[in-house]
């Protein structure tokens, strides 16, 4: 596909008063992509997502998405999009059939395919068992993935989820990566989403990484990762103070012992594990190669990480102790 | 998942478009009000303590100076009017509600004009507070009045237009308030004077000057003298106690005549329903 970028944001800006929400950010999505906005509470997500989705008006600088400008052409703009906000926009009091049937009415879609259509995105997300039963019956995540099914039905070029798994259980939060995964493959579709989750980031094609209104680096996950450096090495064996004197003789490691295993740092931790073998003179009895995390990217391009940015400069301690449990 | 997905292509606005969009939120509206059945309850409660318990006991103590007219005969059209306005206020105030729970986003964020959303709540409104207006129209028979096909047809279209402007008023309240609390505060606020001052519990005719002007200017005024004027067309009574019961309304010497009355509410429904869309343009 060499079409138009799906998302292109040209120094959009956005400033409340005198807080400077977001500071003028630059970036292209293209068709057919994955692509997440990552970053702490407060950062500006929402925000730019907001102004993408026609809610907000921007205070500088100009975007299109699917090819209309969201500041004049906002009824092409929503036509084109699907919505999952980060607070449940359903009504509790009408069945589950009924919200889709409303966003269907309200959206235009063509009476003729309204039915089918419903019923195929329930299905995807598994709740066409439930379509009778009212919304305020649902758990959290039935509601999420029913709102993911809505946001689907008028079947836009665009998908936005603002944080899409937050507040849900690691069960429900797979089984809603497992929708969206399917989604690129059932539809033609762009999705833009923002998360906090590092462990989600990782399922974009590429993300950018937002730090206090603005966007600090763009790249695909392994990118970003390859340019922290170097992957992580753990190895156990018979006798670690010879083990950690033969790296430094033979490979000129500086290894030491963490979490009971010998540890080292190499730029490319599965090319050198053959190596290593061959070369250390000693038996290995186990070996783990490690890829620096999304968590070493956020650290080493804020300088912070994700959940000490949301704590700001307070209780870090604490929220790291909760982070850990 | 071996379907093929099914292709949708969302068309472009159109006033067929905007007209989908009004009779979904129509729809919703009225869906929510036969859901709810505790509220069809008690809007109904008010109307009847009046009608019934104060009715009966004011109309022992005035029977001596309107002979031949129940009390509760008079109190009929105002009892009418205030089930529709309470209804329609209510339908209104569903507003503040879809915007504390989020719904108003799901509304705002789709490629329809506000005035189609706005319409059809104000539509919708108005749809439920005739319905519930109805239940009291079948009274009719406890308190004299005779079940006549005119009248009830046109306290029918009367209930619709003075329900369609109530909610029109309750819209535009309701676009700037962030919660039921302070809506409901004003709302009471709003009515219970309108109320007072409508003719819908005592007569307008001889009242001190001050009381005079207040019931001219308050414009719910001119929705209950129509339904009264309908319903005391179709009783016998001697003119002396019509002339107290039933006075109309007057300008100084200029005595309104029914239309002029429907078409001030008309006026000032359309009026109330521009500025609500106004409203919800600018709050985006």
């Amino acid at each position: 596909m060499t079409a138009d970028p799906a998302i292109a944001v040209r120094g959009l800006k956005k400033t409340y008063g005198k807080v400077e929400a977001v500071k003028g950010v630059d970036f292209e999505v293209r068709p057919g992509e994955v692509f997440g906005f990552l970053g702490p509470n407060g950062a500006g997500k929402t925000t730019t997502i907001s102004m993408l989705c026609t809610l907000v008006n921007p205070t500088g600088g100009s975007a299109t998405v699917a090819g209309h400008d969201v500041v004049k052409e906002r009824d092409e703009v929503r036509r084109n999009i699907g919505l999952v906000f980060q607070d449940p926009t359903l009504d509790g009091y009408l069945s589950a059939e009924q919200n889709l049937r409303f966003h269907a009415e309200l959206y235009g879609v063509p009476k003729r395919v309204v039915g089918d259509r419903i019923r195929q995105v329930m299905e995807m997300v598994a709740l066409w068992d439930r379509k009778d039963a009212k919304v305020m019956t649902f758990s959290g995540g039935m509601k999420r993935r029913l709102e993911i099914a809505r946001g689907l039905l008028h079947s836009p070029r665009v998908l936005f989820l603002d944080e899409p798994t937050v507040g849900l259980d690691p069960q429900t939060r797979s089984a809603i990566w497992g929708y969206i995964n399917q989604l690129r493959l059932t539809e033609d579709i762009t999705i833009f989403m923002t998360t906090h989750y590092m462990d989600e980031a990782e399922y974009c094609e590429r993300i950018a990484i937002i730090d206090h209104g603005e966007i600090v680096v763009i790249d695909s996950p392994e990118a970003l990762k390859a340019s922290v450096g170097k992957d992580r090495v753990q190895i156990q064996t018979a006798d670690d103070t010879e083990a950690i004197k033969a790296l430094r003789e033979r490979f000129g490691l500086d290894a030491a012992v963490h979490e009971g295993a010998v540890t080292f740092a190499v730029a490319s931790g599965e090319e050198f594990v053959p190596r290593l073998f061959a070369e250390l003179g000693m038996p290995i009895r186990s070996v783990s190669v490690s890829r620096p995390s999304l968590d070493d990217v956020f650290m080493s391009y804020t300088g912070s990480t994700i959940r000490d940015a949301e704590s700001g400069d307070g209780n870090m301690a604490w929220m790291r102790a909760m982070a850990r449990r | 998942m071996a379907t093929e997905a099914i292709s949708v292509r969302v068309p472009g606005r159109s006033a067929g478009h905007d007209l989908r969009a009004v009779k979904v939120v129509l729809h919703r509206e009225m869906l929510r009000f036969v859901n709810d059945r505790t509220r069809m309850l008690s809007m109904l409660m008010q109307p009847v303590l009046w009608l019934f318990v104060m009715g009966t006991g004011l109309g022992s103590l005035v029977q001596g100076s309107i002979p031949g007219v129940d009390y509760r005969t008079f109190m009929y059209p105002g009892m009418i009017s205030m089930t529709v306005i309470m209804t329609g206020m209510f339908s209104a105030g569903s507003i503040v509600w879809d915007r504390e729970f989020g719904f108003l986003r799901e509304m705002l964020v789709a490629p329809v004009s506000r005035g189609a959303i706005v319409i059809g709540k104000c539509l919708g409104g108005a749809i439920v507070a005739t319905g519930q207006g109805v239940v009291i129209l079948a009274m009719a028979g406890l308190v004299g009045v005779p079940y006549s096909p005119t009248l009830f047809a046109t306290l029918l279209a009367e209930m619709f237009l003075a329900a369609f402007t109530i909610t029109a008023f309750g819209v535009m309240l309701a676009a700037r308030m962030k919660n039921m609390q302070t809506f409901f505060g004003l709302m009471q606020m709003a009515i219970m004077p309108m109320m007072f001052l409508s003719g819908a519990m005592f007569p307008l005719a001889n009242l001190p000057s001050w009381l005079h002007v207040l019931t001219v200017v308050n414009p719910m005024t001119y929705a209950v003298d129509p339904m009264r004027e309908a319903v005391f067309s179709h009783l016998n009574v001697p003119a002396a106690v019509n002339a107290v019961l039933n006075p109309g309304v007057r300008w100084f010497d200029f005595q309104v005549p029914v239309a002029l009355e429907l078409g001030i509410v008309a006026a000032l429904g359309a009026a109330l329903l521009a500025v609500g869309v106004a409203e919800f343009k600018r709050a985006e």
